[in-house]
């Protein structure tokens, strides 16, 4: 066999350290830690106090260490939190970057125009930023309804933000985790199942006997309890199949890689189903006491042999056979993970949905290694009036589309307040909260005239992403290490909350989202929906409830509950109600079917790359969240821009060297704002290449990550959209490279 | 006593947590490094390996660092612990140009720092930061004089090998395969 051999390093120093080392010191020339020693500090002189990590959406639990000069020093992870078992991810140890960066927003900002037309931002006091923000949603109120001001959300900012909508009276939200994300799983396993796999997942990976990845990637994606399960099932034995077109981490962990042809997954997946009914592999006893529809099922994958999906994903039908074997052999502990960011193809819903069936037709659901029966605590709402009925909300902007879509569908926000589009219900203004809309939502000319459209944009964050350079007041928030926040409350094993508590006093003039809402709220005579004077008070309030106190969760951080909705996993033969139509696990969906969709998922083609053009693919790397942590400094050390991979037979091609600068060009004729550099490796297909999602930042006060690396967003223009969910289906995108920069004919201006 | 760290290279992901938890528990400024990542892929698609180590100091039983290092800041502390003593150091860079691991480097306060197996939590029974942060407990560490430490335990069944065996340093990270 040829051998070749990539070799990098993914961190700064290594092989070429002095060189490497003397760059960044003389280009940056500052530290983190200015003292003179590099004497670690003994943990006895640090004092701990309880958090969960906002550097992503797991909010692992743990401890942000304090200094006695008052500075952050570590972040260590939570032993008894389920979400990270005391061991946080690169991203959260990294965390104590998001406080000391020194590029934060550090007071409130205001557009203004000047006599020529140009316009620039100046530093306000709260008290106008606020007024400000407060009188436009008066005046949208009275002009067009409350329900015309929209709200862009992420994260737990998002939901003070979403808090203070409903209380002015407008439900006009939608989040890019929805549409652009793993919207099409929740309506899939819903409708299946009558349950959502929610987050963090319901995967018992931890006692899995066999798990299968597609187009999941674990261990570059790092949601930590699912990267340390995985990491144990591998110590277990487990078999591991996974599903890509990329040689991935998680593959290189796999008994069984199938690199299939991209756009071809319901192919393999309905090969499989097919092996699994006809071979007579699935569970039987499972599916008879439990499932509707095995007939119909039987008669629609007929046809869907592996020898038929050959010809589709390039997968061999032994291969095929082999790992359909494989997980009937392991079943019922068996996981086909039903991934996270599912938005490809447009017909994504339906993919999520021959997961589920062939989770169903395995007995896997309700199961040890399987999927177990997560149980949540529900954290009592501190009191407050019933908020008012919205006239309309986002769901009449769909005007019948999408009927399975459970949450506000971030393009039909935009498209609401584009007038041209003649929405009978429109969006005139917008809050935008923990979500940097240009990098993290596909089809960038549709959100540029959207914002250009509205009256009003206030955006709140803790850093200068490119979402506030569109914004006409930027609010700047503590960091999650600076403020309380809601307690954490997400379904798991075992029930359990988290406390976020300020480790340190809030820098600059930045202030917590929770303050920011209430003052916001009190300025529009809504004080009784923040009836507190510290955020302390409610979580005070709240714990009281549950039979604890903030001053016990301050000394825990994480309290576990006992369940009380009964055991982990189903009982052999016992009696079980699903909450669909039927009641029954539906391999047929009737939800579907009433719908006008199809009942069952069907194989249907997708456009293939034109010549010269290869298929975009995009995902995580470990360091690294959305386009949120591309300017820590902490994360930026040990990647500091992405890279666009492509196969050495394409380079050949294209005479492309390691490390060589391109521009890339999609179908549609856009390109890139930056250069990109190419990454020569067999980790990708010759009919595509592959990028980390989160870079090319184009506001310049991002010191480390302006111009670093390329967006794959800005590749993002051809979006199929999903008409079950109305997810937005982003990889039918082909690029081409350019060696040269091309003459532009926009130059963008920014304040 | 003879302290070691043994590295799965079956189950790291290449995250880069080690790294990051080193930087935060040991002041390592932005730019440096004690730790690092490298990825190493054969083959040619879709016939390929890929493997994953976390590299650092591999704290050497012959360690050319020591020996050459003119003032003997450079020196082996308890448990073949190879560390620097700063104050001593007077930064000429002999040790990095002897070291085959590139595990050295110079701090830009002029002396040269590397990985110390975090003998301070070590000497108190803790295991060095990036040992306890690592999600996928990939890294063991303890004495190789201890049969039940948890060096010795993950090394006792497994296939290993160790970085630049010609090198002749005796090094002590074993990277299990």
């Amino acid at each position: 066999m040829k051998t070749r051999r990539d070799f990098i390093k993914i961190s700064t120093a290594g092989a070429g350290a002095v060189a490497l080392s003397y760059k960044a010191f003389g280009s940056k020339g500052f530290g983190l830690f200015e003292s003179n020693s590099v004497d670690p500090v003994s943990d006895e002189d640090l004092t701990p106090y309880p958090t969960y990590c906002e550097v992503c959406f797991w909010k692992c639990a743990g401890w942000a260490y304090v200094d006695k000069s008052g500075k952050i020093r570590k972040v260590l992870g939570n032993q008894d939190d389920p979400h990270c078992n005391g061991r946080l991810c690169p991203r959260g140890t990294g965390g104590v970057g998001m406080v000391y960066d020194n590029d934060r927003l550090k007071k409130p900002l205001i557009r203004e125009t000047r006599k020529d037309g140009s316009q620039f931002f100046r530093e306000a006091e709260w008290d106008e930023a606020l007024d400000l923000v407060a009188s436009k949603m008066k005046e949208v109120k009275e002009k067009y309804g409350p329900e015309a001001f929209g709200l862009f959300n992420h994260g737990t900012p998002g939901g003070q933000f979403h808090h203070l909508l409903k209380a002015y009276g407008s439900e006009s939200n939608a989040e890019p985790a929805f549409a652009n994300c793993r919207g099409p799983r929740s309506s899939a396993f819903f409708s299946t199942f009558g349950a959502y796999v929610g987050s963090p997942e319901n995967t018992d990976i931890r006692d899995t006997k066999c798990l299968v990845l597609i187009g999941s990637h674990i261990g570059e994606n790092m949601h930590n309890s699912q990267v340390q399960e995985m990491s144990e099932a591998i110590d277990n034995g487990a078999t591991i199949i996974t599903v890509d077109p990329r040689f991935s981490t998680a593959a290189a962990h796999s008994q069984h890689w199938l690199p299939i042809k991209p756009a071809t997954d319901i192919a393999l997946l309905l090969a499989w189903i097919h092996v699994l009914v006809y071979e007579e592999l699935y569970d039987k006893d499972f599916v008879e006491k439990y499932t509707f529809g095995l007939e119909y099922l039987k008669d629609h994958v007929k046809n869907f042999t592996p020898e038929w999906a050959y010809g589709i994903t390039t997968i061999e039908p032994e291969k095929i056979r082999e790992t359909a074997r494989a997980m009937a052999g392991a079943a019922p502990s068996v996981i086909v993970h039903p991934g996270r960011h599912v938005v490809w193809y447009g017909d994504d819903t339906q993919r999520e949905r021959a997961m589920a069936i062939l989770t169903a037709l395995l007995g896997a659901w309700g199961k040890r290694g399987g999927f177990y029966f997560p149980e949540g605590v529900s954290v009592p709402a501190f009191p407050h009036p019933h908020f008012p009925e919205p006239e309309w909300t986002w769901k009449d902007w769909n005007e019948g589309r999408y009927p399975l879509a459970t949450m506000g569908i971030t393009t039909e926000l935009l498209k609401a307040s584009i007038p041209r589009y003649n929405y009978k219900h429109q969006v005139k203004a917008w809050l935008v909260a923990g979500t940097n809309l240009p990098l993290s939502m596909p089809d960038k000319p549709l959100f540029k005239e959207a914002a250009a459209a509205v009256e009003f944009i206030a955006v709140m964050d803790t850093m200068p992403m490119d979402i506030t350079g569109y914004a006409d007041v930027v609010l700047p928030e503590a960091t999650y290490l600076e403020r309380y926040d809601v307690i954490r409350s997400a379904p798991n094993r075992e029930p359990n909350i988290a406390l976020r508590m300020p480790a340190i006093e809030p820098m600059y003039d930045s202030k917590p989202g929770w303050w920011i809402a209430k003052q916001i709220g009190e300025r529009l005579g809504l004080h009784d929906y923040f009836n507190f004077d510290d955020y302390s008070e409610v979580i005070d309030w709240q714990l009281k409830q549950l039979g604890t106190s903030l001053e016990e969760m301050k000394k825990i951080g994480v309290k576990k509950f006992p369940r009380k909705s009964g055991p982990l996993y189903m009982g052999d033969n016992e009696d079980f109600t699903f909450n669909t139509n039927s009641g029954k696990i539906e391999l047929y969906s009737t939800d579907f079917a009433d719908h006008g969709f199809d009942a069952m998922p069907k194989f249907t083609k997708h456009p293939e790359p034109q010549q010269n053009f290869y298929r975009l693919i995009y995902g995580r790397a470990p360091m690294h969240t959305f386009s949120r942590t591309s300017n820590n400094p902490n994360l930026s050390d040990l990647m500091s821009e992405n890279s666009v991979w492509v196969n050495p037979k394409v380079a050949d091609l294209w005479g492309l060297k390691k490390g060589q600068e391109v521009w890339l060009k999609n179908q549609d004729g856009h390109v890139t704002s930056f250069p990109v550099k190419v990454r020569v490796t067999e980790r990708i297909r010759w009919d595509s290449v592959y990028m980390v999602h989160g870079f090319g930042h184009k506001n310049k006060k991002l010191s480390r990550a302006f111009g670093k690396g390329a967006s794959d967003t800005e590749m993002i223009t051809n979006v199929v959209v999903d008409p079950i969910m109305g997810g937005t289906g982003m990889r039918g995108n082909f690029i081409t490279f350019l060696t040269e920069e091309p003459a532009r004919e926009e130059k963008e201006v920014k304040a | 006593m003879r302290y070691a760290m043994a590295i799965d290279t079956k189950k790291c992901v290449g995250c880069g947590d080690c790294v990051v938890a080193c930087q935060t528990e040991n002041n390592v400024p932005h730019g440096y490094c004690r730790d690092w990542i490298v990825e190493s892929v054969d083959g040619t698609y879709p016939s390929l390996s890929l493997e994953f180590r976390s590299e650092r100091c591999n704290h050497c039983d012959n360690s050319p660092c020591v020996r050459c290092c003119p003032t003997g800041a450079s020196h082996i502390e308890e448990g073949g612990i190879v560390t620097v003593t700063h104050h001593k150091c007077i930064g000429c860079g002999a040790c990095i140009q002897s070291c085959p691991y590139d595990a050295r480097y110079s701090h830009p306060e002029g002396y040269v720092d590397k990985c110390t197996f975090c003998l301070h939590r070590v000497q108190k029974g803790q295991s060095p930061a990036c040992v306890d942060v690592c999600p996928t407990r990939c890294l063991h560490f303890g004495d190789l004089d201890d049969p039940n430490s948890d060096v010795s335990l993950a090394i006792k069944d497994r296939k290993w090998k160790t970085l630049a065996p010609e090198a002749g340093t005796d090094p002590q990270l074993y990277f299990l395969t």
